[in-house]
């Protein structure tokens, strides 16, 4: 059933993929790297319960941090123009 | 009498067959759907249900240990954080002027750029807005 899963996750990104080639605006563009981010966690960790060593999941928690964090940065450059560092009054 | 581990595989199982069921509809949808404000139910799909349903099902294969921990702390974690950034994305594309498909308006004003057969519909749905307010 792991590997059904894996199979899946992997559909999924590709179907994913495509959405992020075809993309009409940049949103959709972020919207599809979100959701293949949130697939890359599910599918360490599943290939970690595959494989037999369930360590794995550490390292799909911190994936799971960096893609919240990175959507984030991507939104905020896309709504001020800038990621914090220059206040936006100084510019204009 | 059952055996726990027989009973404990079929629901794991089927935990992570409703997961799959729930990515491989949600990755249809953000194929298909045709706006942002669409595709992002589907992206919320992906996010909730399918993370959430798989990450149960090897929670439940797994049983008591720390590996158990870390998945359910990813699993509240994707629950609270992927509602907040698909929102943020919504709210960020409204800002900038993505406008629905359906309505041809952008902060209740007709929208100057659209195709052809477009005008009509945004001079209707302007005018009914107008009188209404």
């Amino acid at each position: 059933m792991m590997i059904v899963a894996l199979c899946a996750c992997a559909v999924s990104m590709i179907m994913a993929l495509v959405r992020t080639a075809l993309g009409t605006t940049a949103f959709d563009r972020v919207l599809a790297v979100n959701a293949i981010g949130t697939l890359i966690i599910l599918g360490i960790a599943l290939h970690g319960f595959i494989m037999g060593r369930p360590e794995f999941v550490d390292i799909s928690l911190l994936y799971a941090i960096l893609n919240f964090i990175g959507t984030f940065a991507v939104l905020k450059l896309f709504s001020t123009g800038s990621l914090g560092d220059k206040p936006p009054s100084r510019k204009s | 009498m059952i055996e726990t581990g027989f009973l404990i595989s079929v629901l794991s199982g089927a935990c992570i067959a409703v997961g799959v069921v729930a990515l491989l509809v949600g990755s249809l949808g953000l194929l298909r759907l045709p706006d942002v404000y669409c595709r992002i139910h589907a992206v919320g799909m992906i996010d909730t249900a399918g993370a959430s349903f798989i990450i149960l099902g090897m929670a439940i294969h797994e049983g008591f240990s720390i590996v158990t921990v870390k998945l359910l702390l990813i699993g509240v974690f994707l629950f609270f954080t992927s509602p907040i950034a698909t929102h943020a994305v919504a709210q960020v594309a409204f800002k900038c002027g993505v406008v629905p498909v359906g309505r041809n308006m952008v902060n209740g004003a007709p929208l100057q750029k659209t195709s052809k057969s477009a005008p009509k519909l945004a001079s209707k749905t302007s005018v009914k807005t107008r009188g209404a307010s």
